[in-house]
């Protein structure tokens, strides 16, 4: 009832004016740009996050210092934290009154800044459980049978923690892909350079263009499908042995 | 593992990405406030329209959580411990607002409850303003926020599997007992976690809420959409002040969220 009925009319609205109509509506110039922009800058941010994340995950599961459980705590402050003001947190460091001097405001360097700012638990939080689970005994074994350690850690801790990275690479992307607490702010939104999906819907939407909005909407809403169902495919993956 | 530089490497990178990502923004918070002047982010955060925005979105916690925790929990217990047909469909459904733009939620909302949407007319003529108003604003609070308590229950609620239900049922306990007395406090801590998460969303709502509370100052305007507010009016000192209020409540939150996260795991 909450769920399901908005997206039917979603889905309506979009259909208002026809099959024609819609595909006019996507492929309008400006509806293209924001969302060529928005998978592209998803699609780094994903990437950046596949990386970072699992090195702060390898440290905080396998390294020890003092300050860790606090470093493990703050991890989660972009869950918790309003994304508008990590919007405002990214603009006052990288912003036209920057105290290092990073003038980044209204430019698409911020968006990914301010992006990878809201997305960072994810990778963290899905690939921390699976490499407490990984064996370190086969890793020691690997070792003295004399393997270099990167390949160690490309044959055997990887392969062990890839499903996590990616379930975690895809909830990020598609969180990435929707987000407009926080760029709003930081974005400027200029159309054709730094106009993102999400804002463009919000603008059409206020300027009673429905038909454009919810068109860009639907495509949104398919992409937030398609991740769910990779998400779904990983997880069938990764348990096949336990169901098996 | 002997301590090598690789380790030191690695445990450089991370902290040093937090700290350029996360933690230098995070102080630049207080920095700003510091050098806006103090008293001009208290006379912000002590502005009628600032204390009604924070009043809208306690009252938006106050509707949601309770209503998300109960539907949560029964459709955590439906996925996990009943076979219905569409069961799949529900599940998809119930995870759907983690990965759906807060803006698609809030525009649907907007054309469902608009004046020429399907719901919409049927309420004007029943006098009942849903949209621009405090209704459409729970709705949407509600949207966003629906997976988090059944996320966190589904898990524990495989984990602990059902023989102590079912022995409480031989033993002639009724549903109601079972679920009140076995059920319930198993899964406690799960719920309250994602009570916990679903309340810092609440909080930190912005996209769905935007599209349809109208952004009225003083009368549907809530915590975050003051700080938007603030800002695009170029007044620094009153964003950065509200926000900073926003970001203790979240540092609150996240106190709480830790302190329960091992007694979680402990279970």
């Amino acid at each position: 009832m909450i769920v399901a009925l908005p997206i039917a009319a979603l889905m309506w609205e979009s259909r208002a004016d026809g099959l024609h109509g819609f595909w006019a509506a996507v492929t309008q110039p400006e509806a293209v740009a924001a969302l060529k922009l928005t998978l592209g800058i998803s699609a780094i941010v994903a990437l950046i996050n596949a990386l970072f994340g699992t090195i702060i995950a390898w440290t905080l599961v396998r390294d020890e210092f003092r300050g860790k459980s606090v470093v493990n705590a703050v991890i989660d402050l972009p869950f918790a934290l309003p994304t508008i003001v990590a919007g405002l947190l990214i603009l006052a460091l990288y912003g036209p009154h920057s105290p290092v001097g990073v003038h980044l405001a209204f430019t698409r360097a911020a968006i990914v800044l301010v992006l990878c700012f809201v997305s960072l638990p994810f990778v963290v939080r899905t690939v921390q459980p699976v490499l407490y689970e990984v064996d370190e005994q086969m890793e020691e074994a690997a070792r003295s049978l004399g393997a270099r350690e990167h390949k160690v850690f490309s044959r055997i801790v990887l392969p062990s923690i890839l499903p996590g990275i990616l379930s975690g690479v895809a909830m990020a992307f598609a969180r990435v892909v929707g987000e407009i607490g926080s760029i709003v702010i930081i974005s400027g939104n200029l159309p054709f350079k730094t106009e993102m999906a999400s804002v463009y819907v919000f603008n059409q939407g206020q300027n009673g263009n429905s038909v454009a909005a919810s068109a860009v909407a639907v495509v949104m809403l398919t992409v937030s499908f398609a991740v769910l169902l990779f998400i779904g495919g990983i997880r069938r993956l990764a348990t096949r042995h336990e169901r098996a | 593992m002997p301590r090598t530089w690789r380790t030191y490497a690695v445990r450089f990178t991370a902290l040093g990405y937090l700290v350029l990502i996360l933690v230098a923004p995070l102080s630049m918070l207080f920095w700003r406030v510091w050098v806006e002047g103090v008293d001009k982010a208290w006379a912000a955060i002590t502005d009628p329209d600032t204390i009604h925005a924070f009043k809208i979105t306690l009252i938006l916690c106050a509707i949601t959580v309770p209503l998300n925790t109960v539907f949560g929990i029964v459709c955590g217990l439906a996925i996990v411990r009943r076979r219905f047909p569409g069961k799949g469909l529900v599940n998809a459904f119930v995870d759907l607002p983690l990965a759906l733009s807060p803006v698609v939620v809030g525009f649907s909302l907007y054309l469902l409850y608009g004046r020429t949407g399907w719901f919409g007319p049927w309420f004007t003529e029943h006098g009942v303003q849903v949209l621009f108003a405090l209704p459409a604003m729970v709705l949407a609070t509600i949207f966003v926020s629906v997976p988090f308590v059944a996320r966190e229950v589904v898990p524990t609620l495989r984990e602990i599997g059902n023989e102590q239900e079912q022995a409480a049922y031989t033993l002639g306990a009724s549903s109601w007992q079972t679920f009140w007395r076995v059920t319930l406090p198993a899964i406690r801590w799960a719920v309250i976690y994602g009570v916990v998460v679903t309340t810092a969303r609440c909080l930190g709502e912005y996209g769905a809420v935007a599209i349809v509370s109208g952004n009225i100052s003083g009368r549907t305007e809530t915590a975050t959409l003051r700080v938007q507010d603030y800002y695009e009016n170029l007044d620094q000192a009153g964003a950065y002040g509200v926000a900073l209020m926003l970001c203790v409540l979240a540092i609150a939150v996240l106190v709480v969220m830790t302190k329960l996260k091992p007694k979680e795991e402990m279970i």
